[in-house]
């Protein structure tokens, strides 16, 4: 699990530091943000004390009609030693006795000059990203035609030589033998590579080459969404691998059911030309295009009309 | 499935060569043998799964293996990371 610290937001976003220097240091730890509305009123029952908490125009302007051991009252309450911060938004002046509350407490306040529900809508996009459930696979992530393909197999398939030759022909490396994926939303993986073996690539008798300087920028990105995974495995005889394509596998990573082909490896098979194909065909697919499935129409409707035409006969050949 | 926890005593960490020695005597086994450090789980036959992790110095890493040979596996590989100094 990721630790994040109000340090972490600081050098995100543009927010100024108040006061709690010391307190930097201190963990978030939900993505939940409160607006304490309700607290300054006096009602504490519920008061989510772990979160952060943020004041707007409303709450600073309510605040005012309170008396000065009111404030002090609720600003005791309101920094508990769990809560990570208190934001104030629309660059407001603070409160003196939110101030002395928060110094006395040790919690930071950060300031940022910004509206009250765009601070909300960045800093929760941020966290969730952050606290995102997350695992690391082993393979290969390309960006093929702006579809991610996860490239998996057991290790000394091929799965960086096929890469090698897809950056070859203009396609992106995002990451090379570890992928670190993280799910967003429900319904999405995206896929990075750890910092320390970015950009590099693993190549058996070659060793660790650098593909953004081998290859330039444009041969390389930080991040993909995934899409498809690409199963690379030795040729089995035995095996029976798809040959029409109207099946559709998926392979359940996290959450997420992610459309999966198995590619059987054989000496002499272009595989970068496979999966190139394979984003082209998926891109279709998406576009609404299936070959797969035209064809099986376009055989029921043969079939059904060639025992039209040929009555029961066999001569069904139109 | 076999499991073992060492300490990296190394002061290097594990670096790129021991890990190479690593990733190779793993590569000879047909288990899925896994290398654990710091909450991150990579394959113990890549590489660069290995390096990714930066393994430093006092670290605790945990080697997993699962499969026909997976109680030999983790016991060649402890056994050569006491051998070459990297670990106990």
């Amino acid at each position: 699990m990721t630790k994040v610290v109000i340090q972490d937001l600081l050098d995100r976003f543009n927010l100024e530091l108040l006061t709690g220097e010391a307190g930097v240091q201190r963990e978030i730890f939900m993505s939940d943000i409160s607006r304490p509305g309700i607290e300054l009123t006096g009602y504490f029952k519920y008061y989510p004390k772990d979160r952060l908490q943020l004041f707007g125009k409303t709450e600073l302007s309510f605040l005012e009609e309170l008396t000065t051991e009111q404030k002090k009252d609720r600003f005791l309450k309101l920094c508990a030693e769990e809560t990570p911060a208190l934001i104030i938004t629309r660059g407001q002046e603070v409160p003196t006795e939110m101030m002395e509350a928060a110094q006395a407490a040790g919690v930071p306040i950060l300031r940022s000059p910004h509206k009250t529900t765009r601070v909300i809508s960045r800093i929760t996009n941020f966290l969730e990203a952050k606290f995102a459930p997350f695992t690391a696979v082993h393979g290969v992530l390309v960006d093929i035609y702006g579809i991610g393909i996860l490239i998996t197999g057991q290790s000394g398939v091929g799965k960086s030589e096929t890469a090698l030759e897809l950056v070859k022909r203009g396609h992106r490396l995002v990451a090379d033998d570890s992928v670190e994926i993280r799910q967003e939303d429900y319904d999405t993986l995206i896929g990075n590579s750890p910092t320390l073996i970015e950009h590099l690539l693993e190549i058996r008798g070659l060793g660790i080459i650098n593909v953004m300087t081998l290859f330039g920028a444009g041969a390389v990105r930080s991040h993909k969404k995934i899409s498809i995974v690409m199963n690379l495995e030795t040729w089995d005889q035995s095996k029976q691998y798809d040959r029409v394509g109207l099946d559709e596998e998926t392979m359940k990573i996290m959450d997420v059911d992610v459309p999966k082909m198995t590619v059987p490896v054989r000496p002499g098979r272009n595989l970068a030309v496979i999966i190139e194909v394979a984003a082209m065909n998926y891109r279709l697919k998406r576009m609404g295009v299936n070959a797969a499935e035209e064809f099986s129409q376009r055989l029921t409707k043969m079939i059904e009309n060639g025992q039209d035409v040929g009555g029961d006969s066999t001569n069904g050949n139109m | 499935m076999a499991e073992k926890t060492m300490t990296i005593t190394d002061e290097t960490g594990v670096h790129a060569r021991p890990a190479t020695i690593l990733v190779n005597k793993a590569g000879g086994f047909k288990s899925d043998i896994q290398l654990a450090y710091n909450g991150k789980s990579v394959n113990l036959k890549s590489i660069m799964g290995v390096m990714s992790l930066g393994i430093p110095q006092g670290a605790e890493i945990t080697i997993t293996a699962e499969g026909d040979d997976a109680d030999e596996a983790v016991n060649t590989i402890a056994a050569t990371i006491k051998s070459e100094g990297l670990g106990e």
